[in-house]
């Protein structure tokens, strides 16, 4: 065992971890942080992104140690103190972005990452960008639309409303 | 997976000699290695990261050649790599956005997936690895599948890509694994082309010389009229016959000729 200190939406978090540890491991039960989902075991889903020093990362594929001083934040960051949810999860709400939740943590923090980096994403390229997300409920187009939503654009015009139409 | 120790030196001769004990390995990004190691292919007693050497990340460019560091994840390179266009299109197609972010081109090379990007693109370039110990021509890297001329212990600490005239990526993507099911990399050089093809061989990435020799006297697509690689040695799985995939290399080599120029 050794200890790891790092940031963790804002707080300092300290514990023992073996080397194998994973990062959603130390998060979910040592930290009891466990918004950050983990639904494979083959780095494929990204149920399990969260940010690392501001990136977004698979969570099950980097280990613990890894992690040894660096900044992650979470879901469980992304809402204001009173609850108040933040503009990507707001949109999620209002464009009906998720079905069961499982997804939802990882799909928020990819977009949040998204949009960070580029603003004002083409439907292409927020469709590119969630290339590691699985989500086995929504079919993906109210994600998407969510995310087109929280960037401030229309979201009349992606593909599945022209279809529908 | 199985537990080991953690090391994360901060120097590249701290890595070597961390790595010397039996049973320690190298972890780059670890985008594939952990993986390996939850489904217990892997069991290393020591895992030495690379993650925390600062000497070894990078991207550089001068005198026409590109020189990356070899803890380089692929999104650095996506950004940054602007000297070489290709390269950079090519690293910011792999895998996803996350797998970007830790993933390394030194990982990707030294593990040598028979369906990777980047050994494509060292092989078509005509790559030089850089490590510790020494410096490796691409030509003679890669030794097949998850094979290479790497020794026990030895650090990919770079690698230096001439920069092309010209150059295209094309990858068929295995949409499950954002793997090449086919990729063919085509690059352009005052010294002739150099083709190669990643995802389709049963001995890993190759060089199509017929092709290069075509496209050497025509940098055009009628000059691969005609030609095919053989269905014999190819991958056949689930995803994609023998000939399927022999077929894809000629179809993927067309539009990346198309594509660059
Ligand atoms: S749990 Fe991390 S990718 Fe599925
Ligand atoms: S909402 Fe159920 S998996 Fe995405």
């Amino acid at each position: 065992m050794s200890q790891v200190t790092m940031t963790v939406n804002g707080k300092t978090a300290t514990g023992d971890v073996e080397g194998r540890t994973l990062l959603v491991h130390f998060l979910r039960d040592e930290l009891q942080l466990t918004g950050t989902h983990v639904g494979c075991d083959t780095s494929q889903c990204g149920a399990c992104v969260v940010h690392v020093d501001g990136k977004a990362v698979k969570s099950c594929t980097m280990l613990a140690a890894e992690a040894d001083g660096a900044s992650v934040e979470t879901i469980e960051a992304q809402a204001a103190d009173d609850g108040t949810l933040n503009v990507v999860q707001q949109a999620f709400q209002d464009h009906h972005g998720l079905q069961c939740g499982f997804c939802t943590p990882g799909m928020v923090m990819s977009a949040t990452a998204l949009l960070k980096e580029n603003p004002k994403p083409t439907e292409a390229e927020i469709r590119h960008y969630l290339e590691g997300n699985i989500c086995r409920c929504t079919g993906y187009h109210n994600i998407v639309k969510s995310i087109m939503a929280a960037s401030g654009q229309d979201v009349d015009s992606i593909a599945a409303e022209v279809a529908a139409q | 997976m199985y537990n080991f120790e953690f090391e994360k030196p901060t120097t590249v001769a701290e890595a070597v000699a961390a790595l010397s004990s039996d049973e320690a390995q190298a972890l780059g990004g670890g985008q594939t290695l952990l993986p390996t190691m939850k489904q217990r292919l892997a069991m290393p007693e020591k895992l030495v990261s690379l993650t925390g050497i600062a000497d070894m990340k990078g991207v550089s460019a001068s005198g026409g050649t590109l020189t990356i560091g070899g803890g380089t994840p692929h999104k650095t390179v996506a950004d940054e790599a602007t000297a070489y266009p290709a390269l950079a299109a090519l690293a910011s197609n792999i895998g996803d956005p996350a797998v970007r972010n830790r993933g390394t081109i030194g990982g990707s090379l030294a593990n040598n997936d028979p369906s990777a990007c980047y050994p494509s693109a060292a092989l078509a370039s005509g790559a030089t690895i850089v490590t510790n110990a020494r410096e490796i021509a691409a030509d003679d890297f890669f030794q097949g599948m998850f094979t290479t001329a790497l020794d026990e212990g030895e650090i990919i600490t770079a690698v230096k890509f001439p920069i092309p005239e010209k150059a295209n990526y094309q990858k068929f993507e295995q949409p499950a694994s954002r793997f090449a099911l086919v990729g063919v990399y085509v690059a352009k050089y005052a010294e002739g082309v150099r083709v190669a093809v990643t995802g389709a061989s049963e001995e890993g990435v190759f060089r199509w010389t017929e092709a290069e020799a075509a496209l050497s006297s025509n940098f055009a697509v009628s000059a691969l009229e005609g030609l095919s690689v053989p269905a014999d040695g190819m991958i056949g799985d689930l995803h994609g016959t023998s000939e399927y995939r022999a077929h894809l290399v000629g179809v993927l080599t067309k539009r990346a000729v198309t594509a660059a120029a």
